[in-house]
């Protein structure tokens, strides 16, 4: 039969359609719900008041936005630092990742909600608590991610090298690093959606502003369209940070755009 | 003189014998051939060539020293091309040349003036999923011969081509071999490349591989792009033959 699914190739707009509608028509979903069932406000805003709730408390928002953001991008900035540095210091050394592997596991099975109460008792109310709680939660995808993706280097491509006389260092920059790079940004995109979940839950736990406490505050004294205004926030920010993981993917493996053209 | 010299060497790998007893020799500007069936043992001689692999008994010397690491005699080219697909053709080419620690425009102005003879003036900026498997056999030669080693160690360069294709390239490759008299060893198991080629011939056995015969190949150059001799013909057949019985009575 002829087939008509649209082609891989189709591009930008038109392959955003089928996402927006579905997004589109789950709103519609939920505010003709609202109205129909007349169910109260305390209960389930419709998704129109919660716009209005992010148009009236803009100011709020915004300042409290800031510090959100600061902790998530410091939080991940030291968490790619100390996940490449380590991803390097492991693949030189297979002996440190026998011994350090298992260390690295089990700090992903810490509840965040047994440790974030902890990092806040011992660091204070300020930025490096949230900053630590952000590492914690992203280093892991992105070391793995390094460290599986030097080992899938191609062997022929190793032994090329060697016979050409390389180093250890030469081979590691020029086919193992490369290598990675795709492997590299599959962790990246997987840490970056987990890192502003993980800003807001720390500042929820303690802190003086930031989204976490918008939400924490308008749960207090009830009102989940403001609470529901700061997710819708927060869910923006994840997917903006998505969205530039995405494009500095495209930029860096470019030559996995051109190859099949 | 013979530039390389493997005399009795065996190899076992993983408590199974893969090369027993071998022997051969490859003198200045010659062109030799590697000739055995699948799982030889042959592209272990090569790896036993570039360091990745060590021999238990015998002697491998080069230019009349044993060799060593450091020595870099032999370009080798794998048996896949294992061109880098981040890396444009041009840098590809280069790669020998800045392992080396030659830098990259230096390594560049040495590779550029090459590109057209290997038919790639046209795709140094294209990445190797852009090339056809004839042109990414030729850029993986052209990243082989450019380091510019005593010796060239060529792994089924055409093996993995089209029948056409294989055809057309190793005709371009004996015209481009003419031109430069590279020193070359070359590892095959088809019997019509090796005779079409080669100056000599050793004939390797099955696993573990020893040398059944060496084969002295007669005849002008070149060869291909004409019509196959009776005498190149025979020879084939006396080659084949000896595959097929595995023994090296017959020349
Ligand atoms: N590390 C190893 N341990 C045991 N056997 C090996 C090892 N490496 C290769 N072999 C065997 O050596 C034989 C020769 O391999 P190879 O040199 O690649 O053959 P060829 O290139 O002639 O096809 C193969 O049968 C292969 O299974
Ligand atoms: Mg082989």
């Amino acid at each position: 039969m002829q087939s008509h699914a649209p082609r891989r190739s189709g591009r930008g707009l038109t392959r955003g359609i089928p996402a927006v509608l579905s997004v589109v028509s789950a709103f519609l979903v939920w505010e003709l719900y609202v109205h129909l069932s007349g169910i109260s406000p305390l209960m389930l805003p419709a998704p129109s008041r919660v716009l209005e709730q992010i148009v009236l408390n803009r100011a709020l928002l915004w300042d409290n936005t800031l510090p959100t953001l600061k902790a998530t991008c410091a939080g991940f900035a030291l968490s790619l630092t100390v996940a490449f540095v380590l991803s390097v210091a492991l693949d030189f050394m297979p002996r440190l990742r026998r011994a350090l592997f298992p260390i690295f596991v089990v700090s992903q099975t810490l509840p965040l909600v047994a440790i974030a109460p902890l990092v806040v008792l011992w660091f204070g109310f300020d930025l490096t608590p949230k900053v630590l709680l952000v590492a914690l939660v992203t280093f892991f995808p992105m070391l793995v991610a390094l460290v599986d993706g030097y080992s899938a280097t191609d062997t022929d491509i190793e032994s090329l090298m060697r016979s050409m006389g390389a180093t250890r260092g030469q081979i590691f920059r020029s086919a193992r690093f490369p290598s990675a790079l795709p492997y590299f940004f599959a962790g990246l995109r997987i840490s970056i959606t987990y890192a502003v979940v993980a800003a807001i839950f720390a500042e929820y736990v303690g802190a003086r502003a930031g989204l976490g406490i918008v939400i924490l505050n308008a749960k207090n004294s009830f009102r989940p369209d403001l609470v529901l205004a700061a997710v819708v926030i927060s869910s923006a920010l994840t997917l903006g940070l998505f969205a530039l993981t995405a494009l500095i993917q495209k930029l860096a493996l470019r030559w996995r755009e051109v190859a099949g053209t | 003189m013979s530039v390389l010299v493997m005399k009795n060497v065996s190899v076992t790998l993983g408590g199974t014998s893969i090369l027993d007893d071998v022997s051969l020799h490859v003198g200045q500007g010659e062109f030799v051939s590697i000739l055995g069936p699948s799982g030889a043992g042959k592209s272990t001689i090569f790896r036993l060539l570039t360091g990745a692999v060590e021999h238990d008994s015998g002697q491998i010397t080069c230019n009349g020293q044993p060799l060593t690491a450091k020595q870099q005699s032999f370009a080798f080219m794998p048996q896949r091309d294992a061109l880098m697909p981040w890396r444009r053709i041009i840098d590809n080419l280069t790669l020998g040349l800045e392992v080396q620690g030659i830098s990259r425009e230096e390594a560049r102005a040495r590779v550029t003036p090459l590109l057209a003879d290997f038919g790639l003036e046209d795709f140094a900026r294209h990445y190797p999923a852009q090339l056809s498997g004839g042109m990414r056999q030729r850029a993986a030669l052209l990243r082989t011969v450019v380091q510019d080693r005593p010796v060239l160690l060529l792994d089924e360069p055409f093996g993995a081509l089209d029948a056409l294709t294989r055809t057309q390239m190793q005709a371009w490759f004996e015209k481009r071999w003419r031109a430069a008299r590279w020193t070359t060893l070359l590892v095959t198991h088809d019997v019509r490349e090796a005779v079409a080629l080669s100056d000599r011939i050793f004939v390797l056995s099955r696993r573990p591989a020893h040398v059944l015969t060496e084969v002295q190949v007669p005849g002008p150059r070149p060869r291909l792009g004409r019509r196959i001799t009776p005498e190149a013909h025979a020879l084939e057949a006396q080659v084949l033959d000896i595959l097929l019985n595995q023994t090296g009575k017959a020349l």
